[in-house]
């Protein structure tokens, strides 16, 4: 790492930005940080309270618990960071499990072309959700608090309020387990995870992960570089509604029905695990990393309360808690950074 | 620079005309910079320079009047367009993503795959290639960052600008630089303007627009003074004096 020929009246940081700027990475850091203290605490004070959670299974179940906000939180980090936000992912995979449902138990399709339908339909509105955002200009908060009602009625009239039964076994095989050792694992589960790891490439490896971060960070300076926003943010809000059509999936596969009520709170729940993860509701910043601690720690701390015979009403309270501190964090990060 | 047998310039207009309504922004305006030289852009608010040097960058389309870049007729039809014929131009704004790194800003938008299946299938980044040619060639500009991996946003506001001047540096044939100095103290000015000369000396012509005369005087090759919608003259700082330009740039001297 050396510098060839530094003289001292170059570009050099001066002793009060050095000093700003150590202030504002170690604020960084401790978003980067964040998550995995939360972590380590949460699951040191229940493996002290209960010999039941640090055991396989357990951890196996939170993974499970976790897995289909976890995966509507991979869609929803992409949103986040090119500084959106989406309301509507919950009443999308809900619609697009009904459609998946529905279209194998009474229409009769062959699974896998059902399991096709519902995923092109949320990937439709995923890209709805984006061609508003991007055409229109309208605020992705507007708009996504459309789209979560248009898909929630939707979900409604096309069920007629009927939860579906009866699924094929191809559609369920995600809720199925295989065994290491002593402990059940869901294929859900590990669906999830690979998830992650994909986005997680894709952010950090390729260049069109580079340029979901800047575009994020400062649109018009991505725009003059010579990346196609547009066409980016179009794209990111496609996959990403594509990404809760695979949610969808998980959650029949989870419960073993298609439920016109199901994920009524898993918007808030994906943008919780966001946030806790320490990505920045202004775009920009964040990890994918992150987002999965983030959902574990929601996991952890829901599995943990409910072990120790806690009421989950608490659950709840502390995780509102944690939330408010995340984003107290960015936005004090944020305004050091001036 | 020699005037007999007077070198292609690298970029320019001749009889440049925008209208916005009933008002006129360029009355036939004519530019020219030659290869290797700083030209530096002034005249007062109102004059019509930034529509100028809009249309020098693509960002204005001129109603009438012919542009050549190294004496081919060109027409832009965005900023893009221009830089795609490498002209590259560094906005007042600080035109960087102050969270991405040092590398990734240098790198924005034009960014090295790896070698082989692994760059052209999995379309993976040479992120080893892109570091060690942002070392190389920040070292080049003498720029003094230590890492290329540390966040633009951790940089003084100077080391910023020195990033996006540097950004613009890669141009294969002109850098047109909107106020790099407007935001910084005295320091900061010095170490940027010591950058442009040094982008100068590597052989890329730099257009500057500003509004410190100072800065305009020490460092510009020529001067182009711009009053009314159009050229008025063009000087070197050896030719007339701080006041003198002032006075031609307001009107009040002829020129």
């Amino acid at each position: 790492m050396s510098n060839a020929a530094v003289t001292p009246d170059q570009l050099g940081p001066s002793g009060g930005d050095r000093a700003r700027a150590f202030g504002s990475a170690a604020l960084a850091q401790l978003s980067t940080l964040g998550p995995v203290i939360a972590l380590v605490i949460a699951s040191g004070f229940f493996t002290f309270e209960s010999p039941r959670f640090l055991t396989g299974g357990n951890l196996s179940l939170i993974v499970q618990q976790v897995m289909v906000v976890g995966t509507l939180a991979v869609g929803q980090t992409l949103i986040i960071l090119t500084a959106g936000i989406d309301l509507s992912c919950g009443a999308v995979m809900a619609l697009g499990s009904i459609v998946m449902a529905k279209m194998a138990v009474i229409v009769g399709l062959n699974p896998f072309l059902a399991i096709a339908l519902g995923l092109a339909v949320c990937a439709a509105f995923g890209a709805i959700n984006g061609g508003l955002v991007t055409m229109i200009r309208l605020p992705a908060f507007i708009v996504t608090l459309g789209t979560l009602n248009v898909a929630f009625a939707l979900t409604h009239i096309y069920s007629k309020d009927q939860t579906i039964a009866k699924l094929p076994a191809a559609m369920t095989f995600f809720g199925n387990t295989f065994t290491i050792g002593q402990t059940d694992i869901t294929y859900g589960s590990i669906l999830m995870l690979v998830l992650f790891a994909l986005t997680w490439f894709v952010l950090r490896q390729t260049a069109a992960g580079r340029h979901v971060y800047a575009l994020g960070n400062n649109p018009e300076a991505a725009r003059l570089t010579g990346i196609k926003t547009a066409r980016l943010l179009l794209l990111v809000y496609t996959v990403a509604g594509l990404i809760y059509g695979i949610a969808a999936l998980l959650i029949i596969g989870r419960t073993g029905v298609g439920d016109p009520n199901a994920g009524a709170t898993d918007n808030l729940d994906s943008i919780t695990a966001v946030v806790l993860g320490g990505t920045s509701l202004f775009g920009g910043r964040g990890s994918i990393v992150g987002t999965l601690l983030g959902a574990l720690v929601i996991g952890v701390i829901r599995n943990g309360l409910q072990l120790i015979g806690v009421a989950s009403i608490y659950q709840v309270l502390i995780t509102g808690i944690l939330v408010i501190l995340a984003v107290a964090a960015d936005q004090l990060a944020r305004r050091r950074q001036g | 620079m020699s005037d007999n047998g007077k070198p292609t310039p690298a970029l320019e207009a001749r009889g440049l005309v925008k209208r916005y309504g009933h008002v006129t922004a360029m009355e036939g305006a004519d530019f020219e910079i030659l290869p290797g030289e700083i030209m530096a852009v002034i005249g007062d608010n109102g004059a019509g320079k930034s529509t100028l040097i809009k249309a020098l960058s693509g960002a204005v389309i001129p109603d009438e009047g012919e542009m050549f870049l190294e004496g081919n007729r060109i027409k832009f039809s965005g900023p893009l367009d221009a830089r795609r014929h490498g002209i590259e131009t560094v906005y007042q704004d600080l035109s960087v993503a102050p969270a991405l790194p040092i590398a990734d800003n240098l790198f924005l938008g034009r960014e090295i795959r790896m070698g082989g299946p692994l760059g052209s299938v999995f379309r993976i980044l040479d992120k080893r290639r892109m570091l060690a040619e942002s070392e190389e060639h920040m070292a080049n500009l003498k720029i003094g960052i230590r890492s290329m991996k540390q966040a633009v946003e951790t940089l003084s506001g100077g080391q910023r600008q020195g990033v996006a001047v540097a950004r613009s540096a890669f141009a294969r044939s002109l850098v047109i630089l909107d106020e790099p100095t407007a935001a910084l103290g005295v320091r900061e000015s010095g170490m940027v303007l010591n950058l442009i000369r040094e982008v100068r000396d590597r052989g890329l012509p730099v257009i500057l627009i500003s509004h410190n005369m100072p800065a305009v005087f020490e460092i510009a090759d020529r001067i182009h003074i711009h009053r009314l919608g159009r050229r008025v003259a063009v000087v070197t700082p050896k030719s007339h004096t701080m006041p003198e330009v002032v006075a031609i740039m307001t009107g009040a001297m002829a020129a």
